[in-house]
């Protein structure tokens, strides 16, 4: 395995190197950095074209130049890194390190909540095949996946941001818009629902009924400009979600899961209060990253120590319910900080472009990550819409395709309960195939971004390539060009390496 | 079973009365491959209704605008019947700001002083002819790599996907970007070969997944044993089994491809001036969203529409193409039809 390792990575360097040189020389015969200045009517231009050359080394044609490129980006003789200066004489290093991050947060919520959601619908979808919700799933999901997200990104900025700023002015619900937002969400919360049309029925009326109430509970207190969750909402939300985990993951038969499960929430909600003077204003992420791992591996032990024999569902159970509850006390945080946020801004909370306000005049923790997430909210959306499609799908077929399989008759055959074949059986298998989709999307992080980017106005690697295919910046675009291409063999590395880990049926040495 | 006694006994009499006759049997057993495909493929009404969509918008599209092909020294041009093309400079509307009326049915661009039905017509036509070519080259590379590789495997395997992860690393908007760009002049049927040459990778990976999992299969085996070719068991036992993978990936890939020159022609770095695209329109006016929603809708629309009839088409392929997909019953037919076996079995 370990030879197999290696050699793997021996070749991913040749690839880069491949794909590094031709991108090169694509894009350096494919412009002329000169074409600016050649048209021009400046007396001193044959001087400037000469210092451009220079600085270009256009004396040395492009399959020879590439090799000057890579001895620097190496530092080779020179000893540091070094990928060369843009067309504005600026360290392409400093701008890629500083677009890298950005690029990251844009890709890396969305890209995760695209997974889940996917995974998730697209097993419901598979395990309901021919209901409601499948056809509706997959209608959706095909829909989504026509979206293209510069047009959508134009209606999203203006329905959803600058009518919800709007709204946040003065924010009540009258009784009509309540009863038709309210019996819209009941119809599609009931979507999940199966069984009779009485079932159905019952379900439907019971959340419209909810939902109302609570919304016009929220209108009356102006919730919307002051929200919170208060240590009751937390605890509400905690042990409804513990429980609803565990029916699903571990069945609620399984009493020691539940408990595990309902511990955990226990351990979160008592949290709340030294958590909210822990993590005050003058917070940070070491600080908030300990106490999420802190609190990830109590509920491991927690879920350890609550049964002696198959630990797997217990042990899922307590993390799960675990997570939620601190999710659910960070986001009453960041509920907490709305009010002074609203304010910082002028009444305009919810942001269309940009990653984040420079003009913000706070140093709270919460405020300043409400800021990030505020600005985050709508391309994360944008991309998660489009992106959940693909899973959903892939996930879908390919459970479909699993539960075809006579493995699965055989466990149905012998008794096992139906949330056991789906679990144990069916769902492990049908997610192979999602590795080398999940590569891709890692691998096509770049080249999505840059449409991305230019909607929503970040500045990331996408913007920086598109600047640098604009102004023929070669050091530039080769530079995201390389880091594009390493991120994409890394992706396609780990991927193979985990199919034949996770498939042994796969054989890596044949 | 909950379902009551006389539904069950009419569906009963009814089986036995098919029984009788053995109408049932002779009409499946009439039914040859091809028959049973194009019998699944129309009983699957959204993908029939894409379909539809898809030949008379394509027409409309293509006769509206009329056929420009060549180079610009020597045109080969087909007028077509709308009174208006792309390239034509009108001065005056009826509507003052632009919206549409009888003679500008999508409205006019006063910016431009052009109509936007003959430019929504015309960019219609090359995102079409962009996404067909993309779509055809990068089905039709990944599927022969994908199967070829993953049925061999060893060294051609190892060596064909190499020869995809590196194809991968390129992105394909980048390298879309660098050639649009800069040699938009050529037209666009250069740009759509070079998106095609690149975007075979995701459809080979998952043909390839495929073929190498259904080789280890015991029919294949069984075929193996029983004297069968390498061409006899990629052609007929293989590929029958993957082209459900194939078709969904190669409609996802048309489908890609043109929210791929869309977008590339958005950031503008695709089509080029004077020809225009869907994405170009929708850049262009992305800002009068408000002011004129006309010429931001429209565009966006059709790509919307474009995309969707091809991934209902692509589903219904699927349904189609998929031996082990059987006839797709309702709830309330799978009901009936269990209990009128219960009730044959009784008797």
């Amino acid at each position: 395995m370990l030879a197999y390792i290696g050699r793997r990575i021996s070749i991913a360097l040749l690839i880069l190197f491949g794909s590094t040189y031709l991108t090169y020389n694509l894009a350096a015969y494919s412009g002329d950095p000169l074409a600016g200045i050649r048209e021009s009517t400046d007396p001193k231009k044959e001087a400037i074209m000469a210092e451009l050359s220079r600085f270009y080394q256009l004396d040395v044609p492009p399959p020879a130049r590439y090799f000057l490129w890579i001895q620097k980006i190496f530092g080779i003789g020179t000893g540091q890194i070094d990928f060369g200066l843009t067309a504005k004489r600026l360290s392409v290093l400093d701008e890629i390190s500083a677009a890298i991050p950005t690029t990251l947060r844009l890709v890396t919520v969305a890209t995760f909540l695209a997974i889940i959601l996917g995974i998730t619908f697209g097993v419901l979808s598979a395990i309901r095949q021919y209901s409601r919700l499948d056809y509706t799933l997959t209608f959706l999901s095909f829909f989504l996946f026509s979206l293209p997200i510069f047009w959508v990104a134009v209606m999203l900025k203006e329905y959803l941001v600058i009518q919800f700023n709007t709204f946040l002015e003065d924010p009540t619900i009258n009784i009509v818009s309540n009863l038709l937002i309210s019996a819209v969400l009941a119809v599609v919360i009931t979507g999940f629902v199966s069984g009779t049309r009485k079932r159905v029925l019952i379900t439907w009326g019971a959340t419209f009924a909810i939902l109302m109430v609570v919304l016009q509970i929220a209108s009356l207190i102006s919730w919307f400009r002051q929200p919170s969750l208060g240590i009751f909402g937390v605890a509400i939300l905690g042990i409804s979600t513990s429980v609803g985990l565990t029916h699903v993951f571990a069945g609620l038969g399984n009493k020691k899961a539940l408990y595990a499960g309902l511990a955990a929430t226990g351990v979160g909600v008592a949290f709340y209060y030294p958590f909210g003077q822990i993590m005050n204003a003058s917070g940070n992420y070491a600080l908030f990253g300990g106490l999420a791992l802190l609190m990830l591996s109590m509920s491991y032990f927690i879920g350890y120590f609550f049964t002696k024999i198959d630990k797997g569902p217990v042990i899922r159970s307590a993390m799960l319910s675990a997570f939620f509850v601190s999710f659910f006390v960070v986001v009453d945080k960041f509920m907490q900080a709305w009010a002074p946020y609203y304010t910082l801004t002028d009444g305009k909370p919810m942001q269309t472009d940009g990653a984040y306000n420079l003009t913000l005049e706070t140093n709270d923790f919460w405020v300043l990550n409400l800021d990030l997430i505020t600005h985050l909210a709508l391309p994360t959306l944008a991309l998660t819409l489009i992106s959940f499609a693909g899973y959903l799908r892939y996930s879908r077929a390919s459970l479909l395709e699993v539960l075809n399989m006579d493995y699965v008759r055989t466990a149905r055959a012998k008794g096992m309960p139906e949330r056991e074949v789906i679990l144990r059986h069916a769902f492990r298998n049908s997610m192979l195939p999602l590795t080398t989709l999940v590569a891709f999307d890692i691998a096509g992080i770049v080249g999505g971004a840059i449409i991305t980017e230019r909607v929503f106005s970040w500045r990331g690697m996408g913007s920086l390539a598109n600047e640098a295919i604009v102004n023929q910046d070669l050091n530039l675009l080769m530079a995201t060009f390389a880091i594009t291409a390493f991120l994409a063999v890394m992706a396609t590395l780990v991927a193979d390496l985990l199919y034949s880990v996770l498939d042994p049926r796969i054989r890596i040495r044949k | 079973m909950a379902i009551n006694s006389k539904k069950t006994k009419k569906a009963a009499a009814e089986v036995e009365q098919n029984s009788e006759v053995g109408k049932d049997v002779i009409q499946i057993q009439g039914l040859s491959q091809g028959q049973i495909i194009r019998k699944k493929f129309f009983a699957h009404k959204p993908a029939v209704a894409g379909l539809i969509f898809m030949i008379l918008f394509t027409l409309f599209v293509f006769s509206a605008s009329g056929i420009h092909l060549g180079s610009e020294k020597d045109p080969f041009t087909i007028q077509g019947w709308w009174k208006f093309a792309h390239t034509d400079t009108i001065l005056t509307s009826d509507c003052p700001t632009g919206c549409p009326t009888w003679n500008h049915p999508m409205g006019y661009v006063p910016t431009q002083a052009k109509d936007y039905f003959a430019l929504v017509m015309r960019g219609s036509e090359i995102s079409l002819m962009v996404m067909v070519v993309i779509g055809s080259l990068g089905g039709l590379i990944g599927t022969v790599m994908g199967s070829v590789s993953g049925f061999f495997g060893g060294i051609i395997d190892a060596v064909m996907m190499r020869f995809t992860d590196f194809i991968i690393t390129v992105p394909s908007i980048l390298i879309g970007a660098v050639i649009g760009y800069r040699m938009g002049n050529l037209g666009v049927l250069p740009l759509a070969v070079f998106l095609g040459l690149f975007a075979w990778t995701g459809l080979t990976r998952l043909v390839r997944g495929e073929f190498l999992s259904l080789r280890e299969r015991e029919f294949v085996d069984a075929a193996r044993v029983a004297g069968a070719s390498n061409t006899r068991i990629i052609f007929k036992h293989i590929l029958p089994n993957s082209v459900g993978v194939i078709i969904v990936s190669t409609t996802l890939l048309l489908s890609g491809a043109i929210l791929t020159e869309t977008g590339l022609s958005f950031l503008g770095f695709g089509v080029q001036y004077p020809d225009v695209s869907l994405g170009v329109l929708i850049s262009e006016h992305q800002g009068e969203f408000i002011y004129a929603p006309w010429l931001f809708w429209w565009p966006g629309v059709i790509i919307v529409a474009i995309a969707l009839s091809i991934n209902f088409i692509g589903d219904g392929l699927r349904d189609a193409f998929d031996p082990r997909q059987r006839r797709q019953l309702k709830r309330k037919d799978y009901l009936a039809k269990t209990s009128t076996r219960d009730a044959v079995n009784k008797k």
